[in-house]
């Protein structure tokens, strides 16, 4: 149903380190899951519009009126790795 | 005050109004309260006086629990999960906001599943809470915290969040008043995202009454949420006495299995006291019912994918540390969150990965449409469709963690409501005994209504728990 | 294959930041040049349980831009979630428009418009060398204060011809955009942001060749630079029977040299999916028209309608007609007072003109410090002869040097015109005594002398006496009315 490989790429796409051991379980949990899903498949759904929200309301705005922003010393607290009034990362790409 | 302990929330704020129950003495007796959890039900208590409570208000003096997944600004806030530990939010939720305004004083953040990822309660990063009624089980979930401390004396009444039934769920194991309002009743702005198009605040209460109250206090439209719309006509208390000229209906499809014998019975025995009271019992079909759990678990986890992305170690939570930005994603996302909500990451990505999109998330956006349909074309025939809440009783700790399809399938009858968009409300109809033998348990009965027909859905609710007269407690039965 | 047979073909996708005060879904205010995260909120730092609200003016300006290009705005559009993990995107995913964009099908000139929608701008990052914390590892430093701002982007079809096309095309959108006054449109500030999709194909072949995109070039002339170093290297590819691979390429303005930049292949599935935290946008027929209504007027059209409308004379129409903001200045002050147009459109090219010009500021009444509605309270002075034409001239000059109030002025200087026939008739008797071969001739026919008897009133009264009066006055005093 869905295999290692394909476990791999999802992990990939979702940033998720996962060791062997996790891929594994995960392929066979994930495949019992979709095998339980795959149910829909039978339904015909052809003619039926997807339903991505069930509020019925359009046009839902704000008026462009600024308001203060936050203290950069609030919003700089609970970050890992605060520096010079900005938010540490490392590179996207280890220097070999 | 231990006698205070045992009022409704109703009740308590009428006394302390009259001056006839002092509010620091309650808050205090309810603090202690806390403070002694033994289930685990809190992530962390009040200490001392709230100066700051608001002197009037219909929720004046009332103390409350709330699920730590709505931001409490200044105190930790963590959705049960590793990745937030330690997190102050800046900024406090609407519906605590809310609550505030009405005159209720924050009695503490309680325990959930990790992201409300979970009907268990077993998938909190800070251990599972325990069921008042029986140590040995789960309080349901993801709000097993709030209803725990609720049945178990903890606190007077708490709020929680419902995305397939985890306000219900629980506070059917539990023994108590659990309410799922229509999508749009209650803002959700702060109220930490699981599935956006399905996540909804609701109360957990001892009775029908005071979670009348809360949701009075909390809903209505706010400007920080696009979707939310309050419920046009407000709410006001439930007191109805009899079920005339109402109809109930009971799903065609209900006759299938997986049902407990004892929950089967109750559910049974709470069907005549409708037809005792004057209501009538119809059937009505749902045949796309069977298919709430599979369209469930694929929109749900597509929706957290993309909700849980933000916790990436850059602006706050945890961050282990990498040689390179992937390493530094990949690394601090697999330590800082728990097992289901992995997998719910991994199921919800591949079901909107290319080439998936379609046979996934497509199809179950359709499936979803077919039950908004069928829950139109009842309530053409019925004001209200009843289930159980639950197929079982509080099940054994550890007894479902191996097998997630099996913990999934065990929200059959709570999924399809907030699919639809519905509110429903659980209400405790009997004990039955679980299962494999042991001490009896609660059983919710759970009524669902239209889109923002919460004041009918509160009213019928009302008279039918005056008829059941549910008081048992919690150890009484052992 | 010779190079010179291959015909190049370039679409553009142009992001324009928009000029509102505040982001697209948080009520930060938009800043350029100010301090590191001193313009963010939990909404636009993605802290946990917050929520998008989009801001009205944002959707507004869109829709102005939809209109210029000639674009058809979706009776519905909604908002999608774009996801990919970086820095920059604090949610990780990009609040977008994917398949219900809010507008398509425009036009530019001779090239097509594919599609308009809205979207959110990443954070900014500065990177950094070693971090000295982890060996042999850099850093970057993210700067949130651009996280949020609002954003148009604007993909044409693959109409353009050659990189020189390109660049003037570019140049023409830049105009027509900043003429709406919607965005800064500056590509050196970044809110105005090209990239480029560039193939080559068999001159009057209709299938397309395999095409690159092009990213970072922060100027007209390094993208027309750069759109012709690609256009030269497929030339040659295909030329020697080289295959074109599909990448993306970044310009390098130092060395003008383009390099592939590495991507890994999951990098590309953003997994799309409708935001569940918005609403469906559905332009009203009134939002719709206001976006049309705010079309600015094409030079010919304006000045045809002050010939037809307003009745001025053909070249005092072009003069003010040329120049949009000298139109929009003489508009106003028709708007403020109740002199005839005509008369306004002399005053705007005659004497505020000549003011100006004297002045030497050399700027346009738009940039003077006469506000149209000054103008317009002045014009009603001289035109209800509370002063003189020529005192007039005088506070006209006054305003345009150190600015003032008319009537003010008017009141401090002591220029109120002198009509009452007493107090005139003692300066104009004065005036004969003194110039008494001037009342001579004047009695005798000479009508050219009495303007030395006007003049000589007039210097007596500083300007502030009624001419007509005058003359009557004088030819009564000499006997001859
Ligand atoms: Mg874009
Ligand atoms: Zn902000």
């Amino acid at each position: 149903m869905i295999d290692r490989e394909q476990v791999l790429h999802v992990a990939r796409l979702s940033r998720l380190a996962l060791s062997e051991a996790e891929l594994e379980r995960m392929a066979g949990e994930l495949s019992h899951v979709l095998e339980h899903v795959d149910r829909i498949a039978e339904l015909d759904l052809d003619e039926v519009e997807p339903t991505t929200h069930v509020v019925a309301l359009e046009n839902v705005l704000r008026e462009d009126e600024p308001r203060p922003s936050w203290p950069r010393e609030q919003i700089l607290e609970p970050a890992p790795d605060p520096d010079e009034g900005a938010f540490r990362v490392p590179s996207p790409q280890a220097e070999a | 005050m231990s006698e205070a302990l045992e009022l409704t929330v109703a009740e308590a704020a009428r006394r302390i109004a009259a001056g006839e129950l002092g509010r620091e003495e309650y808050l205090r007796a309810w603090q202690e309260a806390a403070a002694a959890d033994s289930l685990n039900a809190y992530l962390w208590t009040a200490e001392g006086g709230d100066g700051s409570q608001q002197a009037e208000g219909p929720l004046a003096g009332v103390p409350i629990a709330v699920k730590d997944i709505f931001t409490t600004e200044g105190v930790p806030t963590t959705a049960g999960s590793r990745i937030l530990e330690g997190y102050q939010p800046p900024y406090t939720s609407t519906a605590v906001r809310r609550l505030h305004e009405a005159g209720a004083t924050l009695l503490g953040k309680t325990n959930m599943d990790e992201f409300a990822m979970g009907s268990s309660n077993e998938n909190s990063a800070y251990g599972p809470v325990l069921n008042p009624w029986d140590p040995t089980r789960v309080p349901g979930g993801s709000s097993g915290g709030s209803a725990a401390a609720v049945a178990g004396g903890l606190a007077p009444c708490a709020i929680g969040t419902d995305t397939g039934g985890s306000i219900r769920q629980p506070a059917s194991l539990c023994g108590i008043v659990g309410m799922k309002p229509t999508y749009g009743a209650i803002s959700r702005y702060g109220m930490i995202a699981f599935a956006s198009s399905l996540d909804q605040c609701g109360p957990l209460t001892r009775d029908v009454t005071d979670a009348a109250l809360l949701l009075a206090a909390m809903e209505g439209r706010d400007p920080c949420d696009s979707t939310s719309v309050g419920i046009p006509g407000g709410i006001e208390l439930p007191g109805r006495e009899d079920l005339r000229g109402l109809r109930f209906g009971v799903p065609v499809e209900l006759a299938g299995d997986g049902m407990e014998a004892g929950v089967r019975a109750s559910f049974e025995a709470t069907l005549e006291q409708i037809e005792q009271l004057g209501g009538e019992l119809d059937e009505v079909p749902l045949p796309h019912a069977e298919h709430g759990i599979s369209a469930y678990y694929v929109l749900a986890p597509a929706e957290a994918s993309t909700n849980l992305a933000r916790y990436d170690g850059v602006r706050y939570g945890l961050r282990a540390e990498g040689d390179d930005l992937l390493e530094m994603y990949e690394r601090t996302r697999a330590e800082g969150f728990g097992e289901e909500v992995k997998r719910r990451i991994m199921l919800g990505t591949y079901a909107l990965s290319s080439g998936y999109y379609e046979a996934y998330y497509g199809r179950a956006q359709r499936v979803r449409t077919r039950i908004v349909e069928d829950y139109a074309r009842a309530f053409e025939a019925v004001d209200f469709v009843v289930t159980p809440t639950s197929p079982s009783v509080a099940f054994e700790l550890g007894a479902k963690t191996d097998d997630p399809l099996a913990m999934y399938l065990n929200d059959f009858f709570t999924v399809p409501m907030p699919l639809a968009g519905i509110p429903a409300i659980s209400i405790p109809a009997g004990l039955a005994e679980p299962e494999g033998g042991g001490p009896r348990l609660p059983v919710g009965f759970q009524l669902a209504a239209p889109a923002f027909a919460e004041a009918g859905l509160l009213d019928a609710a009302y008279a039918l728990e005056q008829a059941i007269g549910f008081d048992a407690k919690p150890g009484q039965e052992r | 294959m010779s190079g010179a047979e291959l015909e190049a073909v370039i679409g553009l996708e142009i992001h324009v930041q928009l000029a509102t005060r505040t982001k697209m879904f948080c009520a930060c205010e938009l800043s350029f040049g100010d301090e590191p995260n001193v313009h963010t909120c939990p909404v636009c730092l993605a802290h946990p349980g917050v929520l998008p609200v989009p801001n009205r003016r944002a959707i507004e300006f869109a829709l102005q831009i939809a209109a210029a290009l000639e674009c058809e705005v979706a009776q519905g559009s909604i908002f999608h979630r774009k996801n990919y993990f970086y820095p920059d995107n604090p949610k990780a995913y990009q609040i977008s428009q994917y398949d219900s964009p809010l507008a398509t099908g425009g036009r530019l000139g001779e090239v097509r418009i594919h599609r308009v929608h809205l979207e959110e701008d990443a954070a900014k990052m500065i990177h950094v060398g070693e971090s000295g914390r982890i060996h042999g590892s850099g850093a970057s430093l993210v700067d949130f204060n651009r996280a949020g701002t609002p954003l148009v982007e604007i993909v044409s079809e693959p109409d353009l011809r050659s990189a020189a096309q390109v660049r003037e095309w570019a140049q023409l959108l830049r105009t027509t955009v900043r003429q709406r006054g919607v965005s800064d449109v500056n590509m050196d500030e970044g809110s105005l942001r090209c990239d480029a999709t560039v193939s080559v194909r068999p001159a009057g072949s209709e299938e397309l060749g395999t095409k690159t995109e092009l990213k970072n070039m922060n100027s007209f002339r390094f993208l027309e630079r750069g759109v012709g170093a690609e256009l030269e290297r497929q030339r040659e590819l295909v030329s020697a029977g080289e295959p074109v691979t599909q990448e993306t390429l970044h310009f390098d303005p130092s060395s003008g040299s383009l390099t592939t930049l590495r991507s890994k292949e999951e990098e590309h599935d953003y997994r799309y999916l409708p935001e569940p935290d918005l609403v469906p946008l559905v332009p009203t027929a009134e939002m719709l028209k206001s976006a049309r209504a705010s079309l600015p007027e094409l030079p010919a059209a304006r000045i045809a309608r002050y010939e037809g409308e307003l009745g001025l004379a053909a070249d005092v129409a072009a003069l003010l007609a040329s120049d949009p903001r000298t139109a929009a200045y003489f508009e106003q002050a028709i708007g403020a007072g109740e002199a005839e147009p005509r008369v306004v459109a002399n005053w705007v090219t005659g004497e505020l003109a000549a003011v100006l010009r004297e002045g030497g500021g050399g700027g346009g009444p738009a940039d003077s410090k006469v506000a149209p509605e000054s103008l317009a309270d002045l014009i009603g002075l001289v035109a209800s002869k509370r002063i003189s034409h020529g005192a007039g001239k005088t506070v006209l000059a006054m305003i345009a040097a150190d600015g003032g109030d008319p009537a003010e002025l008017v009141e401090r200087e002591g220029l109120a015109q002198i009509s009452d026939d007493a107090e005139l008739g003692g300066v104009v008797e004065a005036a004969i005594e003194t110039n008494p071969e001037a009342a001579e001739q004047v009695r005798l026919g000479n009508q050219k002398a009495v303007g030395a008897l006007v003049g000589a009133v007039m210097r007596e009264t500083k300007g502030r006496a009624d001419g007509g009066a005058v003359t009557r006055l004088i030819r009564e005093k000499l006997g001859l009315a």
